[in-house]
């Protein structure tokens, strides 16, 4: 009886940390929620920013994430897809392969703050990029790679070894198997991991700080060698770098940015759900 | 015409080790000048006044130390408690809610924390320690706490999923609780990926930036005691991010903070590295994790 007690009140304790843990995500999301709301409305989201930042939208950052992830996807997506596919269908299990993965590992480990380092030194002042969204865009891109290049090799191995022997039987090439049977497959899940990477991405502060982010720029970037605001950088420099800013612009930018990374993250997971209960494997 | 695209498929394989060796030799070429440049004594003293000339980088490894380890003393427990909770307790209902918020926490841009925290957290805490200020190593330790939760919890979750079913089955037909096979049977067999998921966790809060710099209060100072983890501190990830900005290329101040993110990126490296050689000795001892 005494274990059964003392199970019990294990289990119970249990789901109380599980409670401290999940109660506070509940209160930022729900906090930035009520207290951004009020702050919305078509002008805060269409128009630039005027008086310093202190009244008006915040429409250049709304356009300056997204260009950035657009930007980091189109040299993330094939570098980071190819790779899986590499990683997938063509390597063997042998060292160098092994070296492969622990690369991986930690270039998803190293600090944020350091891919902005890495991408000052590089593109912006040794390439001469500037600070601009190719730079940042860049930069990011290397960043994400870890995300995307693991998700989708786990949706490439997740396809069935037939579907790759019945191709090859068929008289199909390694690289026809691929194309045609494995990557139509796999592609769910290969979205799936390109979202969640390309989310990461545009919730990120420390990598643009020094290789795109403009303080205070009230006009659309023109190219792409151009400066650009962005969202996270922007609720940085409001909250931190501006004196007497209003705390209701604050919270809704803080709004817009969380809105859209957790829209972004919905979509991912109903991707995700939707064609795994669809597959025919 | 299908030997350019498997040749292009193979260069993009190995492009992960090119971009870590291309940061390492980045950080190398700029970060190593400092160590010329700076006295040692200089560099490793106590003193971070970069306008002085001084360049003393232990506060910010000490402030960065610090907040990550009382962040882990906050996490870990929480975090292997409710791995535990959700993979061996809780019932489907209650982990339909867990694994989405805990995704959800995840997914919060770190800025946005950052935020929340000094809008927040800060307040709280300033007015229930009656400091002078909110802004401390405790607050950015317990946001680094919450940031490294999902990792943390993630990784415990697969070690304790790839306890096989029958080490649960035997704890059990022993005449075991289930509380008992939990700890006694489940959680030892574990174990490697429990550790693996405490070194990930603090690989991710040792890296972390923008929270830490919008919460900590940024002073460069060593703590000498307890009661200092109520006081502002500053780390070597937020040193970064708040002077980059500002410093000339080719300055002895630029090239000292690309010595710090050389220290930084030695130390995550370090960190994945002992990761990883715990998973792959699991591997060579064939299955079980």
């Amino acid at each position: 009886m005494s274990q059964q007690l003392a199970q019990k009140l294990g289990f119970a304790f249990l789901g109380l940390m599980s409670l401290v843990v999940i109660v506070p995500i509940l209160l930022v999301v729900g906090a930035i929620i009520y207290a951004g709301f009020p702050a919305l409305s078509w002008e805060f989201l269409s128009a630039m920013p005027r008086e310093g930042m202190r009244a008006g939208g915040i429409f250049p950052a709304i356009v300056g994430t997204l260009l950035l992830t657009l930007g980091t996807g189109l040299v993330a997506i094939p570098v980071g897809v190819g790779a899986a596919v590499y990683l997938s269908e063509y390597a063997r299990d042998n060292l160098f392969t092994r070296a492969i993965r622990l690369a991986i590992v930690n270039l998803a480990s190293i600090p944020s703050v350091v891919y902005g380092l890495f991408g000052l030194g590089l593109f912006v002042l040794l390439l001469q990029f500037g600070t601009s969204i190719l730079a940042g865009s860049l930069t990011l891109a290397i960043m994400t790679l870890p995300v995307i290049i693991s998700t989708s090799e786990e949706a490439l191995r997740a396809v069935p070894m037939e579907y790759r022997t019945v191709s090859e039987s068929l008289g199909g090439t390694h690289w026809q198997g691929i194309r045609r049977i494995v990557l139509p497959q796999a592609l769910p899940g290969i979205i799936t991991g390109v979202i969640l990477g390309l989310l990461r991405a545009a919730g990120e502060t420390a990598p643009i700080l020094f290789t795109v982010a403009a303080f205070f720029l009230p006009r659309l970037p023109q190219s792409a060698f151009d400066q650009t605001m962005a969202l996270p950088y922007h609720l940085y420099v409001i909250s931190t770098q501006v004196p007497g800013m209003p705390l209701s612009i604050q919270h809704g930018t803080a709004l817009v940015l969380l809105a859209f990374v957790l829209s972004m993250n919905l979509v991912a997971t109903l991707i995700r759900s939707y064609f795994r209960r669809r597959r025919e494997w | 015409m299908e030997w350019v695209i498997e040749a292009v498929i193979r260069v993009l394989g190995f492009s992960a080790i090119g971009f870590v060796a291309m940061i390492f030799v980045f950080l190398l070429l700029e970060g190593v000048p400092a160590f010329v440049r700076v006295p040692l004594n200089n560099l490793f003293d106590t003193s971070w006044y970069p306008s002085l000339g001084l360049y003393g980088v232990w506060p910010l490894i000490i402030g960065s130390l610090l907040v990550t380890l009382v962040a882990m003393i906050i996490a870990f427990p929480l975090g292997i408690g409710t791995a535990v909770f959700v993979r061996e307790i809780a019932p489907n209902w209650a982990r339909e809610i867990l694994k989405p918020l805990i995704e959800v926490l995840a997914g919060i841009p770190s800025v946005v924390l950052g935020f929340f925290g000094m809008v927040t957290v800060a307040p709280i805490i300033r007015e229930s320690l009656g400091a002078p200020t909110g802004l401390t190593a405790f607050t950015g330790s317990l946001l680094l706490a919450y940031m490294s939760l999902p990792t943390i919890i993630s990784v415990a979750e697969d070690a304790l999923d790839a306890v096989p079913r029958s080490y649960r089955d035997a704890g059990l037909a022993m005449g075991a609780t289930q509380w008992q096979t939990i700890w006694r049977v489940v959680v030892p067999a574990a174990r490697s990926g429990i550790l693996m998921a405490l070194m990930l966790g603090m690989g991710r809060a040792i890296g972390e930036t923008m929270a830490v710099l919008m919460v900590t209060g940024n002073a460069a100072r060593i703590p000498t005691g307890l009661s200092d983890l109520f006081m502002p501190i500053r780390t070597m990830t937020a040193t970064i991010a708040a002077e980059m900005g500002e410093v000339a290329r080719g300055s002895t101040h630029y090239h000292v903070l690309f010595g710090v993110g050389l220290i930084l990126f030695i130390v995550t490296f370090a960190i994945t590295l002992s990761a990883a050689s715990v998973m792959f000795r699991r591997r060579s001892r064939g299955g079980l994790r």
